[in-house]
């Protein structure tokens, strides 16, 4: 039998293409700096670039069964405005608001797939209504920006990892790759919702068990979005009921999945190449900050890099032979 | 005892009956064939065996215990794996991935790769298809090689039943020699095999017995091999349709230029070396079993597919025809009658007007502005013509029966009054007095000198409406029938490629 390699090279193109690209721009970004790339620089574009790492994980979930969650952003940002209120005082105080954090996040996930599998709506209505309620709940919260978060807890996510000049957020994103993703990928259950987002009809013909997979993919969707409010609090030390921070993040996260190979049909992809996709977006930005250029153009040009990779993905119709298909 | 058995099953979808009384009895050790035509109700028993659909009536004993599958996974619990010919894979994952999906091996937890690897490699090689890599991706594979995995895939859940529907028909000649040994290997370890299959020499080569369905019945079960080819055709047709079709007219010589015609057409391997001449007022059929090319032959006409071969000719002048707008034009005039009126043929959610004049659009539009009075009066006259039953066109076309959807796809094409009209089986699932209304129209149609190609599932129509009927096999027209020579028999017989062929291809195993 050949070799595995060009097998596993072919299954993982996708995440690979996106590790490479994130790679060489931020060479580029590096190698560019005016002030050379110290422990603060990295710490902020670690941080800034991580938050947007886990929403994308998030979207990623819930891409896989080719759905789509528009409901993400506005999660992260009642995740906040929570947090900002109940992730303070004494240290068993700020544990158990963490955890509350996180529960809510949980709910969050478990509200849009109870509706998408059991209520049979198309997730992009169904989540653009929750979302909506997810920011009222917000804006409940906190009318006006504002709270407090647990000093040493932020310190400790935001900071730099002890002894060294290693950001601590790569740290937390380290962590909730191996005690999120890779056991979800691993399991069966997340095999099952490959199968479901790639063609839910073989995967029912085949037994898998397709509304606990889809429900699973939501619910940790909902939790990792929560664990973005969580960590933008630490970030900001404030909550801020922001309609235009959840709608960005929804649709950072959306061009994160894309750039880092996860398909939109579901299916295919991985969070981890979502994940670079993430850093590589923050990446384009801040190469227009290091080359001077004015920040005016920075959604330009996002705009332009995001097209290019939407086309790379396209260009299979180009060997459609059935025009049919391309309406299928 | 029977390991399994089928007693008095039926299965009714909307109104109509596809399976009634039927019985089956399946012994462990034997390979047990299924006969009969399209729409004896096969897929439908199989589907109830394999837990996808539920039975209105009857019911299932396994080792003389009643049972009843709710759900795929249930049937796969009680040891019994189907080999659909729709295909049961996940194209975006590994083969190994897809072999083990049901219930992959776990270890803490998650899934064991490694013990999942050992799986798939052990079931490929079951299968015969340990060329197969496990980590290739199932859309990277040819449709020969995926329907091999998917073999694979049922042989990994340890079956004590399993299915084949049409299991062979996409693999290639080599595949299918693998596939018989493992067969009868299978055989030989005491499964229960279910074979359906089309192909006579198939069923002579591994069957231990057999049963034939005809209209949802089970009409006749006996020992392979006790009667011939010619008997088993006759049990399959049976006597018990009788359509009324409009009378032929005389056919018109073919002395002048053929409205229609195609010189070694071709697409891939689906659609090979075709060529014919089509008149004016002729309407020719095409028959054959289910997905022998038939369906891609009017895509291609109709300039849906790309990287078509060969010549085709409007009028004795070479045309290139690239898409739908461009084959509606007024100098080619041809339209095609889709296979599925609900998602190719009709807007449901839009009104009958607007669905009846959508492909006419440019005709009764001045400057890019549509003519409302004569929208109107083109409408009011389609619906006439073909008798729509309606409550107003105003209404969306989902309101409508079956039958009368049918008729507004055609009526819509109509509109254009077109030259060459395309049908592919138009009517599947509709009640036999539209059916009729259909058949007639045709033959007006034909007579005002239209030149029509029919694709039908159902031998009798190719019968009563066809001056000419091409039967496909493979891809390859087989055989060409005229006026007399178009019996019920001969269509069967030669869609099935046995009996005396003029081509002597009788009982070959497939290029």
């Amino acid at each position: 039998m050949s070799s595995d390699w060009p097998y596993r090279l072919r299954e993982h193109r996708g995440t690979l293409l996106a590790l490479l690209a994130f790679v060489v721009m931020f060479a580029i970004y590096a190698t560019n700096h005016p002030v050379g790339l110290n422990a603060n620089v990295a710490t902020t574009a670690a941080n800034k670039g991580v938050l947007l790492a886990i929403v994308a994980m998030a979207q990623t979930l819930v891409v896989l069964t080719s759905g789509i969650d528009l409901s993400v952003g506005m999660v992260m940002v009642l995740a906040n405005c929570l947090a900002s209120a109940i992730v303070v005082g004494s240290p068993r105080a700020t544990a158990l608001g963490v955890l509350a954090v996180l529960g809510v996040g949980l709910l969050c996930g478990a509200i849009n797939g109870a509706i998408v599998i059991y209520g049979r709506l198309q997730p992009i209505v169904t989540t653009i209504a929750t979302g909506a309620v997810y920011y009222g709940a917000a804006l409940a919260l906190r009318r006006v920006p504002g709270g407090d978060v647990d000093a040493s807890l932020a310190e400790a996510l935001t900071g730099q990892l002890p002894g060294g000049s290693i950001p601590a957020s790569l740290a937390l994103l380290l962590a909730l790759v191996l005690v999120v993703w890779l056991p979800f990928r691993h399991s069966a259950i997340g095999r099952a919702a490959y199968a479901v987002g790639s063609s839910e009809l073989a995967a029912y013909m085949s037994g898998v068990p397709i509304r606990r997979a889809k429900f699973v993919a939501y619910l940790l969707s909902g939790l990792l979005a929560s664990v973005a409010g969580l960590f933008l609090t630490c970030i900001t030390y404030s909550g801020e009921a922001s309609a235009a921070n959840g709608n960005t993040y929804t649709l950072y996260s959306i061009a994160a999945v894309v750039l880092g190979g996860v398909s939109l049909f579901g299916g295919s992809g991985s969070a981890i190449g979502a994940i670079f996709g993430a850093l590589m977006f923050r990446t384009i930005g801040d190469l227009l900050f290091v080359f001077n250029l004015d920040p005016l153009w920075q959604p330009l040009f996002q705009g332009v890099v995001l097209a290019a990779a939407v086309c790379l993905g396209a260009a299979r119709l180009l060997h459609v032979r059935n025009r049919l298909d391309l309406y299928g | 005892m029977s390991l399994f058995v089928m007693e008095g099953v039926a299965k009714r979808y909307g109104g109509v009956r596809a399976l009634e009384g039927a019985d089956l009895a399946l012994q462990a050790g034997r390979i047990h064939a299924v006969l009969g035509e399209n729409g004896a109700g096969k897929s439908t028993l199989i589907k109830i065996m394999a837990g996808v659909v539920q039975p209105d009536a009857g019911r299932l004993l396994l080792d003389g215990q009643p049972v009843s599958f709710p759900s795929p996974a249930a049937a796969h619990a009680a040891g019994i794996a189907c080999i659909f010919q729709e295909l049961s894979l996940i194209p975006d994952l590994p083969v190994a991935d897809n072999i083990a999906i049901s219930n992959p091996p776990r270890r803490f937890g998650l899934i064991d790769r490694r013990a999942q690897r050992r799986m798939a490699e052990d079931a490929l090689a079951r299968a015969g298809a340990d060329d197969i890599h496990p980590l290739a991706l199932v859309k990277d594979l040819s449709l020969s090689r995926r329907q091999m995995v998917e073999i694979a895939k049922a042989l990994a859940r340890r079956p004590r039943i399993l299915i084949l529907d049409e299991a062979t028909s996409a693999l290639t000649a080599a595949d299918v020699m693998k596939i018989y040994s493992v067969l009868k290997r299978l055989r030989g370890e005491g499964l229960a095999l279910v074979y359906i299959s089309h192909r006579m020499h198939e069923i002579a080569e591994l069957a231990d017995e057999c049963t034939v369905f005809r209209n949802g019945r089970s009409v006749a079960h006996y020992p392979a091999g006790t009667k011939s080819d010619g008997e088993v055709v006759e049990l399959m047709i049976g006597r018990d349709y009788d359509a009324v079709f409009p009378a032929l007219a005389a056919r018109p010589d073919g002395a002048e230029t053929p409205r229609l015609e195609l010189r070694q057409l071709g697409w891939g391997d689906r659609v090979v070396d075709i060529s014919l001449h089509l008149h004016a007022g002729e309407v020719i059929g095409l028959g054959g079993l289910d997905g022998q090319g038939q369906r891609e032959l009017l895509l291609a006409l109709f300039g849906v597919l790309r990287g078509t071969t060969g010549e085709l000719l409007i009028d004795g002048r070479p045309v290139t025809i690239v898409g739908p707008a461009a084959a509606k034009r007024s100098d080619i005039g041809m339209a095609l009658i889709p296979e599925d009126r609900k998602t190719e043929g009709l807007m449901l959610a839009m009104s009958v007007r607007d669905n009846l004049s959508f492909a006419a659009l440019g005709r009764l539009a001045t400057a890019g502005i549509v003519d409302a009075a004569a929208e109107a009066d083109a409408v009011a006259r389609i619906v006439r013509l073909l008798a729509i039953r309606c409550d107003g066109t105003d209404l969306p076309a989902s309101s409508l029966s079956g039958g009368n959807q049918q008729k507004l796809v055609i009526g819509k094409w109509l509109m254009m009054a077109p030259r060459i009209l395309l049908l592919n089986d138009p009517t599947r699932g509709i009640d036999v007095g539209t059916k009729q209304e259909i058949y007639v129209l045709l033959r007006q149609l034909a007579e005002a000198g239209t030149a029509i190609v029919f694709y039908s599932t159902d031998y009798d129509e190719l019968v009563g409406c066809c001056d000419r009927v091409l039967v496909m096999y493979d891809g390859r027209i087989r055989r060409e029938l005229v006026g007399g020579e178009i019996t019920e028999h001969a269509l069967v017989s030669s869609a099935l490629n046995i009996g005396a062929d003029a081509d002597g291809a009788a009982g070959a195993v497939r290029p």
